[in-house]
């Protein structure tokens, strides 16, 4: 394939899947954007007052880039790991990509920027919401556009192996349940890590959520529990090992292919 | 020495569960030839479409189409191969046309060349009017034909069929192998997996035979059905085609 066959294989894979994302948006969009509502009015208007200022910040704000990172981070996974696997599970049209002389990483990028464009979107219109509830400061605002970016990378990758690998229903159920929703919880999306004791601090700092929620904050708020710099190498080390595993199921057929 | 559209070359396959599907399968399918690859149930068939196609990993052996590797050589390899499969396998919510303007995505067809394309190929196969509604709504001789222009959107030199009349009713299927038919004649190849075994001893130039991962007979259709054994043919009673009769000669287990 020439690079602009290439090209035109990886836009029909985002092109089918972004008609989707925008077509059924009551699914989609709607549910994050009500329940982003429903934290802001609890943090904000039932709970907030209460807990008092975070580094100088009401405590609706210091939330608002943890809710907005839960958003993404959910529906990023969960847009490729669904869109992957009922491509392979049920109607079995996954094979109409893997008879084409589309490579890998043109399948792997396709799939991936869908999940981007899904989490991002959500992310922005979660920011708009949260502008009605709370002053929101945009100090690095580069740096908040970066972690979007990352962070709906990040989980579409992660979504994507999940996809890939799951043998069943459950098998795409589970990994959310079980493991994104408590790495999520945990990643300081509703405290800071300096308020933990030592112990819990080094759980937090083992959650790769906690970087993405504390960069991403930093970039609204202008401070974070850790450097932006270990934060990006985290984050990266991250996304490389992911795409490697992305590329090696591809590539082999694990769990793909017979 | 005519060019091979498909030399498979002691082809092995060993499923995770431990079942030999394929045995050392050899095979050739000259440039385009109509032939047939006929077997029972669970025979192999479809495990060797499986991997000229790259949806099945083979134990051992070489495949190559059109002179390319399917494994060293897979994205040339594949743009000559169009598949019919024998399970439907298209998103059921998307609309005909876009089924078959998609997948002429995933050979990089631009959209603006795939569309009237699409739209030919569903016309020539007698489903122009269902362009619009989606394929969990077609009839089941019309989500064939679905998989039919689905398979030709990339102009493939190599068309493969896996029981593609499966369910289809005598006026459709003759419809389709008319169609099949101007292929061949355009210098197509195609490789057909059947259990109506009169419609290959009309349709193909080339026959083999595979029963239990194994190919147990090949050649011309002239040179199979030289195997008929009339004395055998009559012990079984019922009588059906002569290539029926050589199957059923070399296949059965009774």
């Amino acid at each position: 394939m020439s690079p602009q066959q290439k090209l035109t294989s990886f836009y029909t894979i985002v092109r089918k899947d972004v008609v989707r994302i925008f077509r059924i948006w009551p699914q989609t969009f709607l549910p994050s954007i009500i329940t982003s509502v429903l934290y802001f009015l609890v943090f904000g208007k039932v709970l907030g007052g209460r807990i008092g200022e975070i580094g100088g910040h009401p405590y609706i704000t210091f939330v608002v880039p943890g809710l907005v990172m839960l958003a993404v981070v959910t529906n990023s996974f969960s847009n490729v790991a669904t869109t992957f696997f009922q491509a392979k599970f049920f109607a079995r049209n996954i094979d109409e990509i893997l008879v084409s002389p589309t490579p890998p990483w043109v399948i792997i990028s396709g799939y991936v920027a869908g999940g981007m464009v899904r989490g991002i979107t959500i992310g922005l219109l979660v920011i708009i919401v949260a502008a009605f509830f709370s002053p929101l400061p945009l100090t690095h605002p580069f740096i908040v556009l970066l972690f979007l970016i990352l962070s709906s990378l990040i989980f579409s990758l992660a979504g994507l192996v999940n996809g890939i690998y799951a043998k069943s229903f459950d098998g795409i159920t589970i990994v959310p349940t079980f493991v994104l929703t408590p790495l999520v919880y945990l990643g300081g999306v509703f405290y800071s890590a300096q308020a933990l004791p030592p112990l819990w601090q080094k759980f937090t700092f083992a959650d790769p959520i906690f970087y993405l929620v504390d960069g991403f904050r930093a970039g609204f708020m202008g401070f974070s529990d850790i450097s932006l710099g270990v934060s990006l190498s985290v984050l990266g080390l991250l996304t490389a090992i992911l795409i490697a595993l992305n590329w090696y199921l591809i590539r082999t057929g694990l769990g793909l292919r017979q | 020495m005519s060019e091979s559209a498909l030399s498979i070359k002691n082809l092995k396959k060993t499923y995770a569960s431990g079942t030999e599907a394929l045995r050392g399968v050899s095979l050739e399918i000259p440039a385009g030839d109509f032939f047939a690859l006929l077997g029972p149930n669970g025979a192999g068939k479809t495990t060797i479409i499986g991997v000229v196609t790259g949806l099945v990993n083979k134990t051992a052996g070489s495949v190559e189409v059109f002179g390319h590797d399917i494994e060293r050589e897979a994205e040339t390899a594949r743009t000559y191969i169009g598949v019919v499969p024998q399970e439907i396998n298209f998103n059921p919510f998307e609309k005909c046309i876009d089924v078959v303007v998609n997948q002429g995505g995933y050979y990089g067809i631009p959209r603006s060349v795939a569309i009237p394309y699409a739209e030919q190929l569903l016309k020539d196969l007698g489903i122009a009017d269902k362009r619009n509604q989606t394929g969990w709504s077609l009839s089941g001789g019309m989500k064939r034909r679905l998989l039919i222009a689905r398979a030709l959107i990339h102009k493939p030199r190599f068309l493969i069929l896996d029981e593609p009349t499966a369910g289809v009713d005598v006026e459709l299927r003759r419809e389709m192998w008319t169609y099949l038919k101007t292929l061949t004649s355009k210098g197509v190849t195609i490789l057909l997996t059947t259990h109506y075994l009169e419609e290959a001893e009309q349709l193909c130039k080339h026959v083999a035979i595979i029963h239990k991962g194994a190919i147990v007979a090949s050649g011309t259709m002239q040179d199979i059905l030289a195997l008929h054994d009339e004395d055998t043919a009559q012990k079984r009673g019922y009588r059906g085609g002569k290539l029926e009769e050589v199957f059923l000669q070399l296949t059965s287990e009774k």
